[in-house]
């Protein structure tokens, strides 16, 4: 698609340099940890060693004797302002300090302020807790068992550990298909828990001003607005008001759904800040952020898929134990406690479905959807896609071919699924089929064939997915009971620069570019010349943040309502200064033209201008607009993901050989950032695949609680990624855009697990969960037959 | 994150260090390239009241080939060691071994000493060592004295240097004519340790036969372990496949793996077979001896 | 302890516990917060500057042992307004998002280019493996690296 404005302009379609950029690669960035405020305290945590024991003692002294430490606040201390317990996102409770016991290890039991960071770290390390062990909780099926311990025996009437049932879909239609099935396949699936370990950390400065009453808390937050609002819902019994509440999220190094929780570590800070009248730092380490804070995954599932001799998809049927740790603090839209994990039909065109889901309480920490999947997305695909390439397995049918067969066809959208989401747009064939012809897939298949009649073991796994973002049309979607709107607030100055800011907030997508971008295309003005600010609450307009892969679907929309409200009241301005009417000027980037006279004109500048200097009468002066826009529908943005593996049958290790991803997302507004989403989103699905995971023994110690276990891929393990892309817009939203952000994590696991099991499908392999690492495979390897 | 308050000391000659060392005994640990040291001391696994800093002594880092041995210092950077061209060329076991030292940044601090005093089976200059048989000499308050290297791990973390001895140089026999090693290392990612590696280093008589071997096993036990049992079923022998078989099922015999996050105790054993498989076959080839 | 180091090519005087990590003395008591800490078990190398000419982890040496060092930090890199290469090349190949482990990559990268002018594809993946990133899947911070090395060949 050819873009529309000239380079100049650098509206839709141009890879514009970012303008973020300058102050990155000089080191100039502003992250929290990098804001020192006079007179600044130290907060270090002390944390819990135990999965779940009563407290009972904690000693002080020798902390409260180490030079530079002020104060050791515990969860007695909060409990006098009723601050010891927190709301989470989906309504339940967590502690910000524990009174009598704690629920997993790490937690946080008391909290060092100090002068310096070294003296809190000294404090801390010394003071003293006395704990009284009590039975762990650790697999969630147990947890559910009758007499099992029960966890939250701070809810007065809970009798055990079950948090909420959730069901959706036609359970009596789909259990008739699936027992009236030629073929079903069933496979148990466990998607491990994961982090999303941002190289940044979680943190804040909690800067309360006791003169002029107000509270500024500088945080790594992708929710600015919503952390403000619920400040002022939980703390405003001890004189927190929402208008004297500031949060800034300043220049933030990754937050993938990790930083939209509200910590612990935040609330005792500001409750820190507020007692002392001091600034209050808070930046938590790496083993802190991978042991304490929000996790993503941990679902046990058991999918059936049914299908007729043909290979024609007929039914699917889930059910799900999700381990939600001892709180549901996942960043779920309320009415979905399974976020939107019934896309599960995913890309094909399936009549009966229904899916169920548990949640269970255990002694991990709580959570949790943080990871970059839309709300339980990834899951989702995963359980289908692994599905669709099981029951093609089982057919003898090309993975590929039976794909294609299944697929919701062009002609169908806008499509109902069988769950009740209604997708946009897609184009599946296409998407598979540039795969295939990319990667060569026939050829691959005849290598394949070849090298397995020599003992090689080659697979080649697919993934085609459909994403579902843009989260969301308030009729079904709000998160605490806000409504998932997002924003654009834009004023033009009179010499046609402008200022645009946004109730979203990018952590490294670039919005300062993207956004302008859009604005750019709308009117005309140049990229450069418009600033966009995103994550102070005191001057940007209201929006629920950036996660989900949200900010393009619903406030790049703004941002085009907003500028098409300013070009109407420029229509009028340009009308007045030609003297012709309204209807007689047309409008092309940048100007009105009379019709029919294209030499009088006057460019959006001049309108700017005038909108300050000669603005009709009865007219307001000014040129700005504000636009809070509540989205028809979600999006679907998808793609179709082939993967080439090979396996060492010495080692066990899996080597990706090669990694095609075509992706849609609509109408590109950016093709440097999008690609580059796609090549940290594939790289997010790699991870999980292939190194990452968080578990626990079952006395609750967490393995891979820090960088020596818990595997991050460097530069050497990451496959060459080979990337493409397919356009079909959506078509409700304003610029025909869908949001790409998470698109490849959510379809790259599959298609890695995939091409596994079909490198040793032969041998009798029929599933390996993730992450598929050389120890699983050597020993699927050696059960089946093969050695080296 | 934060280590302990300590004393540092930074003494500028060997016997002002080992003097140091002497009189503090346990007290103090040695800092050379810190990479393994302090990292334990942020997470305060080990808090030293003092801290020699033993970088300020001069003499103690360099390559050279010497009275018939490869003379490493001790304070050696892995980065060097591994743009070393006489390395490369003709010690390719000790080339391919740093070069799988951590990650690229730790390597330009860590030190081939500090690899072998901390005494880490994890490490794996250790296993690269007991294979191509070397000794180290070590510099205390009583002088010098050279320790084999098959004397020197004693336990886990722990070595034969004495209470204020310092390891100041590695000393590897130059090898014969028609001499070859390889390392072969198995890891979950870059930077990791080894979930099992294996050193070999032989030299191959005339006949084509086994004259020397050294087998060296990384991480499947609490000391690094030199599988003499291995080395024996090929010493003599010509390394074609089926001897590489024995010997690598004996040298997956003499591990003594435990299970942890990188495997289970069977996984491991059946990698020490493979890898020592696979080195084995690379160190007879760069003898001369593919067949 | 008193300590005097070069950083930059300024001259710094400090007074600081034998303990301080080095990377604490660079972004606390020299304010110089390009650098960036992001984990703390010498992993990441967010932290990463040039000690004497070498890319090493500034949380993993003590302030202590810069006595008497030039260090280069990512402040360093810009020379009478002119970007060095490197950091142009990140920009024109987007090869940032978040920003966070950009200094470290840009500093690695410096000293790896000097060393390596011509370097493939497989050597600067493994150059930069001891650098961590979780936004751009390392692809066009290779593109970038490939791209400098052209520049400062003279080339592109």
């Amino acid at each position: 698609m050819e873009p529309r404005t000239s380079a100049e302009v650098g509206g839709m379609g141009h890879s514009l340099k970012r303008k973020e950029d300058p102050r990155f690669i000089r080191g100039k960035g502003t992250y929290v940890d990098d804001v020192q405020l006079p007179g600044m305290l130290y907060l270090d945590i002390v944390r819990s060693p135990h999965a779940h024991a009563k407290i009972v003692k904690i000693d002080s002294s020798k902390a409260l004797a180490v030079p530079g430490v002020l104060a050791v606040i515990t969860g007695q201390d909060l409990a006098k302002y009723n601050l010891h317990w927190m709301p989470t996102l989906m309504s339940d409770t967590q502690m910000v300090l524990p009174v009598e016991k704690v629920m997993y290890q790490a937690q946080e039991v008391a909290a060092v302020l100090a002068t310096s960071r070294y003296a809190a770290a000294d404090g801390a390390a010394v003071v003293e807790v006395e704990y009284d062990p009590l039975p762990v909780v650790v697999d969630p099926h147990k947890a559910l068992e009758p007499g099992a311990p029960v966890l939250r025996t701070d809810k007065k009437d809970k009798k055990d550990n079950h948090i909420w049932h959730w069901e959706w879909g036609d359970r009596a239609a789909t259990d008739r298909a699936i027992a009236e099935a030629d073929v079903t396949v069933k496979q148990d699936i466990y998607i491990p828990r994961i982090h999303v370990a941002s190289i940044e950390t979680c943190g804040c400065i909690a800067h309360f001003d006791k003169v002029n009453d107000k509270l500024t808390v500088w945080m790594t937050t992708q929710a600015p607005h919503a952390i403000r609002t619920v400040f002022a819902l939980v703390a405003g019994h001890v004189g927190l008001a929402e208008h004297k509440i500031r949060i800034i999220s300043p220049d933030i190094g990754g937050g993938f759904g990790g930083k939209v929780p509200v910590y612990p570590g935040y609330v005792i800070a500001v409750a820190a800040s507020v007692l002392t009248g001091k600034p209050v730092k808070w930046i938590e380490d790496r083993m802190e952020n991978l042991q304490a804070d929000s996790f993503a995954r941990d679902y046990h599932i058991t999918a059936e898929l049914a299908a007729k001799k043909d290979g024609t998809l007929t039914a699917l049927r889930i059910k799900t134990l999700a381990d939600h740790g001892y709180a549901d603090a996942a960043a779920n839209p309320s009415k979905f406690p399974a976020g939107l994990f019934h896309v599960c039909t995913g890309s094909y065109d399936l009549k009966a479905a229904h899916v169920e889901v548990d949640g269970a309480y255990t002694n991990k920490p709580p959570g949790g959807i943080a990871y970059r999947c839309s709300f339980r997305v990834t899951e989702a695909v995963h359980t289908i896609e692994r599905m669709a390439d099981l029951m093609a397995h089982q057919l003898a049918m090309d993975p590929a071919e039976f794909r294609m067969k299944n697929f919701v066809k062009p002609e169908q959208f806008p499509y109902k699924s069988a769950l009740g989401w209604e997708y946009d747009s897609g184009n599946y064939h296409g998407a598979l089929q540039k795969a295939m012809d990319t990667i060569g897939y026939a050829e691959l298949r005849r290598e394949q064939v070849d090298k397995r009649r020599r003992g090689e073991l080659m697979g080649i796994g697919i993934s085609s997915f459909t994403e579902i973002v843009g989260a969301g049309p308030s009729k079904h979607f709000d998160i605490l009971g806000l409504k998932m709107f997002d924003s654009c607030e834009m004023r033009i100055h009179p010499t046609g620069k402008a200022i645009a800011r946004f109730g979203t907030k990018s952590q490294g997508q670039g919005h300062e570019t993207t956004y302008a971008q859009i604005l750019a295309e709308e009117l005309g003005i140049p990229a450069k010349d418009i600033q966009v600010e995103e994550g102070d609450t005191d001057t940007a307009p209201y929006g629920l943040g950036t996660y989900a892969s949200r900010s393009t679907p619903v406030a790049g929309a703004a941002a085009a309502m907003a500028a098409r409200k300013i070009r109407d009241k420029a229509r009028k301005i340009a009308a007045h200064l030609l003297e012709v009417a309204e209807e007689d000027l047309e409008w092309e980037p940048g100007k009105f033209s009379v019709k029919g006279a294209p030499g009088k004109s006057k460019t959006i500048q001049d309108i700017a201008f005038a909108a300050y200097t000669n603005h009709p009468q009865g007219m307001e002066a000014g040129l700005e607009a504000v636009s809070y826009y509540d989205p028809p529908n979600l999006t679907y943005p998808f793609g179709s993901y082939i993967c080439v593996v090979d396996l060492d049958s010495g080692t066990g290790e899996v080597k990706v050989r090669r990694f095609v991803a075509i992706d849609d997302c609509g109408n590109i507004i950016n093709p440097m950032i999008v690609q580059g989403q796609v090549h940290g989103g594939l790289t997010m699905g790699l991870a999980p695949a292939l190194y990452e995971e968080i578990s626990y023994d079952e006395s609750g110690n967490v393995q891979g609680g820090s960088f020596i276990d818990y595997l991050l891929p460097t530069a050497v393990e990451t496959p060459k990624w080979e990337t493409g892309h397919t356009v079909t817009p959506s078509p409700h939203h304003p610029l025909g855009a869908k949001g790409v952000g998470e698109s490849a994590t959510v379809g790259a696991p599959a298609a890695i697990a995939n091409a596994v099991v079909d490198a040793m499908w032969h041998l009798g392999v029929r599933h390996v969960d993730i992450p598929i690492t050389p120890a699983k495979v050597w020993k699927l390897l050696r059960e089946h037959g093969v050695t080296e | 994150m934060i280590p302990a308050a300590f004393d540092y000391h930074a003494p500028t000659s060997l016997a002002e260090a080992t003097a140091l060392l002497a009189r503090l005994g346990e007290d103090a640990k040695v800092l050379s390239g810190g990479q393994s040291l302090i990292p334990l001391m942020k997470l305060r696994l080990a808090s030293p009241p003092h801290v020699v800093d033993i970088n300020g002594i001069p003499g103690l880092a360099g390559i050279r080939e010497a009275d018939g041995f490869l003379r490493i210092g001790a304070l050696t950077r892995e980065s060097d060691l591994e743009e070393s061209e006489l390395v490369r060329t003709r010690y390719p076991l000790l080339h391919e071994t740093t070069k799988v030292i951590a990650d690229p940044l730790v390597r330009n601090l860590a030190t081939v000493g500090g690899n072998l005093a901390h005494g880490d089976p994890a490490n794996d200059h250790p296993a690269t060592m007991l294979a191509l048989g070397a000794e180290v000499v070590a510099a205390g308050p009583r002088g010098e004295r050279r320790i084999p290297i098959a004397s020197f791990f004693t336990g886990p973390f722990a070595t034969a240097l004495e209470p204020g001895e310092i390891l100041t140089e590695v000393r590897v026999p130059v090898p014969a004519a028609r001499s070859g090693g390889a390392y072969v290392k198995m890891e979950r990612k870059v930077g990791d340790f080894a979930t099992a590696a294996v050193a070999v280093q032989l030299t191959l008589a005339a006949a084509g036969t086994c004259e020397q071997v050294g087998i060296g096993l990384t991480n499947v036990g609490l000391t690094p372990i030199k599988a003499t049992q291995a080395e024996a079923a090929l010493r003599g022998k010509r390394p074609d496949e089926a001897a590489i078989a024995q010997a690598a099922k004996l040298a997956a015999e003499a591990a003594q793996p435990s299970e942890d996050l990188r495997g289970s105790v069977e996984y491991k054993r059946d990698l020490v077979r493979v890898l020592t498989v696979r080195a084995l076959r690379r160190a007879v080839q760069r003898a001369g001896g593919a067949r | 302890m008193r300590i005097q180091l070069s950083v930059n090519g300024e001259k710094h005087e400090a007074d600081v516990e034998p303990r301080l990590l080095l990377v604490h003395l660079i972004r606390e008591v020299l304010r110089l917060t390009g650098t960036h800490i992001g984990c703390d078990t010498t992993h990441c190398g967010a932290c990463t500057i040039l000690m004497d000419g070498r890319p090493v982890k500034s949380c993993t040496v003590f302030a202590v042992q810069a006595n008497g060092r030039q260090l280069t930090t990512v402040e360093g890199l810009e020379q009478d307004g002119t970007l060095h290469p490197l950091q142009a090349s990140f920009m024109s190949e987007h090869g940032l998002q978040c920003g966070y482990c950009t200094p470290g990559m840009l500093m690695t990268g410096v000293a790896f280019l000097q060393k390596n002018p011509r370097p493939s594809e497989d050597e600067i993946r493994a150059a930069i493996s001891g650098n961590l990133c979780r936004c751009t899947g390392y692809v066009n911070i290779v593109k970038a690296v490939q791209h400098a090395a052209a520049v400062l060949q003279g080339g592109a």
